[in-house]
């Protein structure tokens, strides 16, 4: 087994994946961002600036906590949830703006952008760019507008714009098509805060640094509570920041087993999913090389998610890496599935999973199944579920 | 010498200035394109800039953008445009193409099979949008071989140590991007951008020129004066934009409006060198 933390390498690849494919007006911006990355990874005082923000703004350390009544009934393995959805904002992917925002700052940008899908990023988004004062942004499919209100809403009363894309599926892949030629027209004034681990270099290396706290948390706690690391590690992947976040400080201990769940939809076979890594291929999509849903002409296909956060074509190149090194194991949740997966967690933990950290949820039920009562899992608890009730009621046809 | 470099020769010594026009493979349906291919020749255009549509277009603007969804509706493939290359060649031998377009069609076709295709089909040279000097290695590889020009861009905020870069790997043309933004975009400055291809002229024998934001004879001309030549894209594909790409009358009419456009640029680049 490689050293997983030597990657990327220089150039930003991970394996044959990664990479920076982007039109030549963003070249400078992004050389720009790599060369202020570098100096900042090696300065304690930027870190402890982000470590600041986030014990006293977000409220980390997010707690580990262990899901007793779904153990015991299921009698396999003990879950535990490291609990992503007490974060300020709902889900992890504010720790990832609070350090993105800290780099816009450093390089003057007075406007952010960002895309969003479920709307969770652009929230977090939206919420910094509020507190630092700085006009926000946010490219959001004309779908995922509509079936996101509450989080439009949110990012509306934080001053946000909210910018509905309409080209194309009019979905995340759309809006951050959008996003990036915004980005090369305001490039000068910009900073484009991506969302997840992909984008081009240096996007996934430094989204996944930022998301990197969750596992070395998690990773801390888990010895404290049992004295030994986890048997397995689960998260669910659309672009896969919060799995990357969760894995990454693991992946140079092979005794610890992980899982990235994708979202099946309704079943591979249907063709209507969102899972680049079961049944995508290699190419090149928003700036980097990775697994992706395209078809036999290179067209990207239309994906399908219940959950609007997993509804993307791609996925971080770190995970097509993990995924060819064969260190992560990555597996499929369909639409019904993550339900079952919701209500399970919602009934008897008192946990209103977000559909994105459902999916996870229900692989985690599972894999318990085929475990012993004295092994562990840890299951990334994304985000919290208040902002996909209006698509939990739409799937079960209820009303208010 | 490959089709492109013969024409700036011809061009250079003639002291005429580059006009190219860009339409997209397919747009708006594929039973257009060869035959516009052609009429751009009899209108002054002196190579021609082919879009392979691609589902994501990241850098163009809407216009090119709105082109790239009709042709893909419309049912054109990457090889479907190849074909239409190879339908061209047979009527025109002399007039380059070059494809423009997005990698991952290409990644999928395989970058040997890909310039093998167009090599048959007789492309003369290739410029992928979202793909930059430092990741072209093996594509640059096999289009050295089949001996097609790998256009590449340079852009406002190219820095002079990666511009020296690009030099190195840019065959064909430099193709300059005249502002920040997509494709179609309004604010062009004349002024800016002869700084800037004076620069670029300093280091390089290649022709410059310069495209994104030239609409009618004035830009054409007013860039004209710095550049070797000019690409018009989003200015001749927004008459394919709203009308319906089946009506055979509405399709002509279109093509009668791109026509008189190419015209007038053609004017407008001819008076630099009356």
């Amino acid at each position: 087994m490689p050293d997983f933390n030597q990657y990327p390498d220089a150039r930003g690849h991970f394996g044959v994946h990664g990479g920076r494919f982007v039109s030549e007006t963003l070249m400078a911006a992004l050389e720009e961002l790599e060369t202020l990355y570098t100096k900042v990874k090696a300065d304690p005082a930027f870190w402890e600036e982000y470590h600041n923000d986030l014990v006293n703004y977000v409220g980390r350390p997010t707690p580990l906590y262990h899901a007793k009544r779904l153990s015991d009934e299921i009698g396999g393995a003990q879950i535990y949830f490291k609990r992503e959805d007490l974060n300020h904002t709902g889900a992890h992917k504010v720790n990832n703006t609070i350090g993105q925002a800290l780099l816009a700052k450093m390089c003057g940008k007075k406007r952010i952008i960002a895309e969003t899908g479920a709307g969770q990023h652009g929230v977090a988004t939206a919420t910094i760019a509020a507190r630092l004062g700085l006009e926000c942004i946010v490219y959001m499919g004309a779908d995922d507008v509509e079936r996101q209100k509450m989080n439009v809403y949110r990012m509306r009363l934080l001053g946000a714009t909210v910018v509905p894309v309409t080209s194309g599926s009019r979905t995340l892949k759309d809006a951050m098509n959008e996003a990036m030629r915004d980005w090369v027209t305001n490039v000068d004034s910009t900073y484009y805060i991506i969302g997840t681990v992909a984008g081009p270099h240096p996007y996934p290396l430094l989204v996944r640094d930022f998301q990197a706290i969750i596992g070395k948390e998690a990773r801390i706690q888990h010895l404290e509570k049992t004295g030994k690391l986890p048997d397995a590690l689960v998260a669910c992947v659309g672009g896969g920041s919060n799995a990357i976040g969760l894995f990454f400080d693991f992946l140079n201990d092979p005794e610890v087993k992980m899982y990235g769940v994708e979202a099946t939809g309704d079943g591979i076979e249907s063709g209507r999913h969102s899972a680049p890594l079961a049944a995508g291929r290699i190419g090149v999509l928003h700036g980097n090389r990775t697994y992706l849903m395209a078809d036999d002409d290179g067209q990207i296909q239309e994906t399908h998610s219940i959950s609007a956060g997993l509804d993307y074509p791609g996925v971080g190149p770190e995970h097509s890496f993990l995924k060819d090194m064969n260190r992560v194991e990555y597996v499929g949740c369909t639409d019904k599935e993550s339900l079952e997966g919701f209500h399970e967690s919602t009934r008897k933990e008192g946990i209103i999973p977000a559909l994105e950290s459902a999916h996870a949820v229900a692989y985690a039920l599972k894999l318990a199944k085929t475990m012993t009562p004295d092994q562990t899992i840890i299951v990334n608890m994304s985000g919290r579920g208040d902002k996909d009730l209006h698509s939990v009621m739409k799937a079960e046809g209820i009303e208010l | 010498m490959t089709r492109i470099e013969s024409t700036f020769d011809t061009l250079k010594s003639q002291n005429k200035k580059a006009l190219i026009p860009y339409v997209m493979a397919g747009d708006p349906n594929p039973t257009v394109t060869v035959d516009l291919l052609h009429d751009l020749v009899k209108h002054g255009a002196d190579m021609i800039e082919l879009g392979l549509p691609f589902s994501d277009p990241m850098a163009d603007g809407p216009v090119v953008a709105l082109a790239g969804e009709r042709a893909l509706a419309a049912g054109t493939s990457t090889r479907d445009a190849l074909k239409m290359v190879a339908e061209f060649r047979q009527r025109d031998t002399q007039t380059p193409i070059i494809l423009m377009g997005y990698l991952n069609p290409v990644e999928i076709i395989g970058y040997d099979n890909f310039v093998a295709l167009c090599e048959q089909s007789g492309v003369d040279g290739i410029l992928m949008v979202d793909l930059p000097p430092a990741e072209a290695g093996s594509f640059t590889l096999h289009l050295t071989e089949h001996a097609m020009n790998e256009i590449f861009l340079l852009s406002p905020t190219t820095l002079p140590e990666r511009r020296e870069q690009v030099l190195t790997h840019c065959g064909g043309y430099i193709y300059y991007v005249s502002l920040k933004g997509v494709t179609g975009s309004a604010t062009l400055n004349t002024d800016d951008v002869a700084t800037q291809v004076q620069a670029i002229k300093a280091e390089t024998d290649l022709p410059v020129c310069v495209g994104f934001g030239i609409r009618d004879a004035a830009s054409a001309k007013a860039i004209g004066a710095h550049a070797d030549g000019v690409i018009v894209g989003s200015a001749l594909v927004q008459n394919f934009a709203d009308i319906d790409g089946n009506d055979a009358t509405a399709v002509a009419n279109a093509q009668q409006k791109i026509m008189t456009k190419m015209d007038e640029l053609r004017a407008a680049l001819d008076s630099l060198s009356a």
